[in-house]
């Protein structure tokens, strides 16, 4: 099928398989790795992504029902070459180990901090649940979260 | 993994899903949300000729009030559930509950129709609509029926839904009792559960301790007959089928539901 997605503010048409999986889509035609394949099985959470501004998991996702909506992927967070304040606070709070898990936790927390911008700690560590970081390194992560949280507030 | 080659349809309205549906018979299935359906088919365990997109229908997602009853709309997300005001209100135990699927990027996707018409034992939300006696609405070429939840979970992901038939609406009347509880005993916060209970004012439901939700008959026998907490979830097992797997044993997933049970009555009537 003929399909035009608008990934991280541009639009992207292709022709596809009516089978293809959006996170396929996104790193096979649109080019963009940063959204990673973990589990494959809708458990992990590394290939999570926006889709009209919520967070979901793009390997459990047709390519085709995002045909005329709105994907923004972690290449899409920075602006004018300014990391975006989750990333920034990832960055800071030294939020990763490995850095496989990162653009699903960021894109978690981002999906987060629309719905909640004031989350508690265990609000963040319940928001996170669908989302594994196999070097185990939550404590950065929530830390990361809710400096974020707290920097957003002071805008 | 990636799913066996289908056909991909997007419905524009009820009608058309149900014109798209008949024409490939049996071998076509309606999209919702997906987070059921889609793993099925990557493991290949389901192989539909054809999806009917309903995801887009919007008129089939609400949450209103309706003369006496509350109605839910079959494409309404776990989320919108989780954070509807007039579920706070009228039914918390599906609004707490619906928070409780999954997690949040599932909650995102998936739908309250999806979760009811998949029949998944392990689901959440039938076992809740169980315990609040919903009736479900089901559009076929022939017009609407209504299905009362007790009569609708057949088995193992079957249900009295016809072929090409589409589950459109929910119908709750609102609880005379306020008491609700739902438990929920999983290993990982993101895992199925190995058993799970959801309470309404007496009614129980069990969930995962059969091909299909149940209701605790004889935990609500002897509750109607006056026996306390401790005495009636000690029924809790009677007339269960549990299956065993790599989670629990047969005799560990009866063994949560008495404790489960026991936890959802203490809660509930904390809230009585």
């Amino acid at each position: 099928m003929k399909l035009t997605v608008t990934v991280n503010g541009s639009p992207v048409d292709a022709e596809v398989a009516d089978r293809m999986l959006l996170v396929h889509f996104l790193r096979d035609r649109a080019g963009l790795t940063g959204t990673n394949v973990g589990c494959d099985t809708s458990s992990c959470g590394a290939c999570t992504v926006l889709l009209d501004g919520r967070s979901v998991k793009s390997c459990t996702v047709l390519a085709a029902q995002a045909d005329g909506r709105e994907v923004v992927t972690v290449e899409g967070l920075a602006s004018d070459g300014e990391l975006h304040p989750v990333q920034r606070a990832f960055h800071a709070e030294h939020g990763l180990q490995c850095g496989f898990c990162t653009p699903g936790m960021v894109m978690a927390a981002v999906s987060l901090l629309e719905e909640n911008p004031s989350p508690t700690e265990p609000e963040v560590r319940a928001a996170l649940e669908g989302n594994i970081c196999r070097c185990t390194g939550y404590h950065n992560i929530v830390r990361a979260v809710l400096a974020a949280a707290s920097e957003r507030q002071q805008r | 993994m990636i799913p066996a080659p289908f056909s991909y349809k997007r419905a524009s309205s009820v009608d058309e899903a149900l014109d798209l549906a008949a024409s490939d018979g049996d071998d076509a299935k309606y999209l919702a949300g997906g987070h059921s359906l889609l793993p099925l088919m990557k493991l290949r365990l389901a192989v539909p000729q054809t999806l009917v997109d309903i995801g887009r229908l919007d008129e089939l997602s609400y949450v209103r009030e309706e003369d006496g009853h509350i109605a839910v709309g079959a494409l309404t997300k776990h989320a919108e559930l989780a954070d509807s005001d007039l579920l706070a209100r009228e039914v918390p135990l599906l609004r707490h509950a619906a928070g409780q699927v999954g997690d949040p990027q599932v909650r995102h996707c998936g739908t309250i129709g999806g979760s009811l018409a998949h029949a998944d034992p392990a689901a959440d939300l039938p076992a809740v609509l169980l315990a609040l006696d919903a009736t479900l609405v089901a559009r076929g070429p022939e017009g609407s029926r209504e299905i009362p939840a007790g009569q609708f979970f057949r088995g193992l992901f079957e249900t009295a839904l016809e072929p090409g038939e589409l589950l459109t609406e929910i119908r709750i009347l609102k609880p005379a009792a306020p008491a609700w509880s739902f438990q929920k005993f999983t290993k990982r916060a993101i895992d199925w559960a190995i058993v799970g209970v959801a309470l309404q004012g007496g009614k129980v439901a069990l969930v995962n301790m059969g091909p299909t939700p149940l209701r605790a008959t004889a935990v609500e026998r002897a509750l109607t007959a006056g026996a306390g907490a401790a005495d009636a979830a000690a029924l809790a097992a009677d007339g269960t089928s549990p299956s065993e797997d790599l989670t629990a044993s047969r005799r560990y997933r009866e063994h949560l539901a008495r404790v489960l049970v026991r936890r959802a009555l203490e809660e509930s009537a904390s809230r009585a």
